[in-house]
């Protein structure tokens, strides 16, 4: 589904990634972890398209096209969703305005039929159960006076809504108290299938007691350095990144 | 015989030396304003006296008159002698109904999305419409007759109820008040009038249609409401115009009195031509609206939205004379490429306990500049007056300008007055957020602006407030980038 090779990006001047390469099937979860600065966000981002970033080289294929010819809606429309780490507000703009205006643009651009005002509905009200949301929460203006929880399972309602092939988690996981994090985790795990694949992305391990990867990345200085199964993230856990980082220091210092 | 009235007849005789006779066949005055322009407009009008006579002392005033210079919008000077100031549609007689309207006019209406067939059978909004400064059509007239409601041009009104006319014109804008509403007075060509009798709830949203059409002719429109004692009205004004090279001269007036316990809600929807991308034509938008609360608990309350004219120059304002009274501003000004907007209210309290509200979004996109300007003055004696002011403003792009303005003269010691002001930028995050759900960056925009303008639309009927909601992102077109 998602082929990256060799990806080069800068932010500002500053490279951030150095040559990375991830390759993602349909059906599978994959974490990606790492300290900070290491470049977790600006992978998450520069896949979302947002404009700041600069590909310098590399390619990102995604089903068979050139991802990076997309602008953000069109990669959107093409079945991706980025979960934010700082979720924005729009004042005055109810959830289910946005939410439907979302909805039927990316349907249109897939030559579905736009829903009507009573089909919407009852789409949605059967997707708030996910994440465990009540009714009166589509009239409240996009993520404003909401509480960091709410927030974050606002994400996972729309990505919900908009059932994504490839969706990418932005540390979803910060910020959140335990209960909020089951309802979170909660909400991932129901909306996965064979058909779809996660890319989470998170500095600590807690949240993959949840949501359990098949692969485990470390993202170190703008590529991944080391990959495996779940046990990674908790030798990761016990040992920490500066382990990893010894690990990649030694053979050099050899 | 007063030297008023001589000189008056020395016009009236001079008038048919000058040659009036074939333009009054050509409905065109000619170019230019001086007293037989005046003269010209009123004669061609077949109006009593008293009106001549306010309109020439109302000329003589304005040319005395300086241009205020005041407002922040620039603008190369105008000659007010290379305007044309009456131009009426060939066909004039009287209409029974809609199928008697020129089809021409009909299919301008057409275009513009307006059909009265349409707003006749859809809305049951009676629609007075009135296109190159005169009405072409009246409806729904015989259902508002048996509610007592006087629902008509202006220029019928001054012929069926001239004593109505006589009474109330002038008492809320005098023709001294600022030199736009002098010439509106000397030269008004038509417009609405609006009486609700005692007691009488209007049942239907009254609602006028204006459109400039003829090249080069100043538009001077002028209405007046009336709610006499526990009456209610809302009014909904709204215009469209097609595109234009010159720069078009609009001064209007409106003039609201309301009475003991009566109520009047009065909402407009702004979108002459603004000229194009690069600033060039465009209309000149000087209008006097105010409304005064005559009585104790009456209450007016103006909502507007504007997006179109080259130059708005535009204080909807509120005189709060009767105790309790109440009035309320809500506007939504949007400038885009070179529109310069300079805008707001005047709550003036007169009366005990008398309390206002001010909502303002300013929003500013391309090289445009928008200006808000507001006045809450309290008198000495109004004690208890309370006023809450927001003025927020929405930038898109750095090439726009928002300013805000407000003057605050409190002459009493109770009086509360609170004014809150924000200016905001449209974000990259904010706009990045919605293309990653699926949205194009123009429906991005038409999004946020619209919910940043919520307060403002939710004062709106509802059928102008989808109007208001397309216009804004129609508006915005091209904004972006």
């Amino acid at each position: 589904m998602l082929k990256i090779k060799n990806l080069e990006v800068a932010v500002e001047g500053n490279q951030i990634l150095r040559g990375l390469n991830l390759e993602v099937n349909a059906g599978e979860v994959h974490a990606i972890m790492g300290p900070n600065g290491g470049g977790k966000s600006t992978l998450a981002n520069v896949l979302a398209g947002r404009e700041e970033y600069e590909v310098l080289a590399g390619s990102v294929e995604y089903n068979g096209v050139d991802l990076m010819e997309l602008g953000p809606e069109e990669r959107a429309h093409a079945g991706i969703f980025l979960a934010f780490q700082y979720p924005v507000e729009i004042p005055g703009v109810s959830m289910s305005n946005f939410l439907k205006t979302a909805l039927n643009q990316t349907r249109g651009a897939r030559g579905q039929e736009a829903l009507d005002a009573m089909e919407f509905f009852s789409l949605i009200r059967e997707k708030l159960k996910v994440v465990n949301m009540d009714e009166k929460f589509l009239s409240r203006a996009i993520n404003q006076g909401f509480s960091g929880g709410e927030k974050k399972r606002n994400e996972i309602f729309q990505m919900a809504v908009l059932e994504p092939k490839l969706a990418i988690l932005d540390e979803t996981d910060s910020g959140l108290d335990i209960d909020a994090l089951k309802v979170v985790s909660n909400g991932v795990n129901t909306l996965r299938s064979k058909d779809n694949a996660t890319v989470v992305v998170t500095h600590y391990q807690r949240l993959l007691n949840y949501i359990v990867p098949d692969f485990v990345h470390v993202l170190v200085d703008g590529q991944i350095v080391k990959s495996g199964d779940k046990s990674l993230a908790l030798q990761l856990e016990d040992q920490g990144y500066d382990w990893v980082k010894d690990e990649l220091a030694e053979p050099a210092a050899a | 015989m007063s030297t008023e009235q001589e000189t008056i007849e020395q016009f009236t005789n001079t008038e048919y030396k000058w040659g009036f006779t074939t333009d009054l066949e050509t409905d065109l005055a000619p170019k230019g304003l001086t007293e037989d322009t005046v003269r010209f407009i009123s004669a061609k009008k077949k109006e009593p006296e008293f009106l001549l006579e306010w309109r020439l002392k109302a000329f003589r005033h304005w040319q005395q008159m300086q241009e205020p210079d005041w407002p922040n919008v620039n603008y190369p000077p105008i000659d007010f002698q290379d305007a044309y100031y009456y131009a009426a549609p060939k066909k004039q007689e009287q209409l029974k109904s809609l199928d008697e309207v020129d089809p021409q006019i009909r299919e301008t209406f057409d275009k513009l999305g307006i059909s009265l067939d349409e707003q006749k059978r859809l809305s049951g909004v009676a629609v007075d419409a009135v296109m190159d400064s005169v009405s072409v059509a009246t409806t729904f007239r015989d259902e508002l007759k048996k509610h007592g409601i006087i629902f008509c041009s202006f220029s019928e009104a001054v012929h069926d109820h001239p004593d109505l006319v006589k009474k109330y014109l002038g008492s809320v804008v005098p023709y001294t008040d600022n030199f736009y509403s002098a010439l509106n007075s000397a030269v008004f060509s038509d417009g609405s009038f609006c009486f609700i009798p005692k007691g009488v709830r209007c049942p239907m949203e009254l609602s006028t249609y204006f459109r400039i059409n003829a090249a080069n002719t100043g538009q001077f429109e002028r209405t007046l409401i009336v709610a006499e004692e526990g009456a209610s009205v809302s009014y909904l004004e709204g215009c469209t115009a097609p595109m234009r090279d010159e720069n078009q001269l609009h001064a209007a007036v409106v003039e609201i009195v309301a009475h003991k316990d009566a109520r009047v809600k009065y909402s407009t929807v702004q979108n002459w031509y603004p000229g194009d991308e690069n600033g060039k034509g465009g209309i000149y938008n000087f209008v006097t609206k105010r409304g005064i609360c005559l009585g104790d608990n009456a209450k007016i309350s103006w909502t507007q939205v504007e997006t179109g004219s080259a130059i708005t120059w535009k204080y909807p304002s509120v005189v709060l004379k009767g105790d309790n009274s109440v009035g309320e501003f809500y506007s939504v000004a949007l400038t885009n490429n070179y529109q310069q907007a300079d805008t707001g209210t005047k709550m003036v309290h007169l009366g005990k306990n008398t309390r206002s509200t001010i909502i303002s979004k300013g929003i500013s996109a391309g090289r445009s500049n928008n200006s808000y300007r507001g006045l809450v003055r309290v008198a000495r004696n109004a004690s208890g007056a309370r006023n809450f002011s927001q003025c927020d403003s929405l930038l898109i792009g750095d090439r726009c300008g928002a300013h805000t303005f407000p003057y605050l003269e409190i002459h009493n010691k109770g009086a509360r007055v609170e004014h809150e002001a924000t200016t905001t930028k449209i974000g990259e995050d904010q706009i990045f957020y919605c293309n990653q759900r699926g949205i194009d960056t123009e429906n991005a925009i038409g999004l946020i602006v619209n919910g940043y303008c919520k307060e403002v639309f939710r004062e709106l009927p509802m059928e102008f407030a989808v109007e208001a909601q397309k216009l804004l992102e129609i508006s915005l077109e091209g904004s972006v980038g």
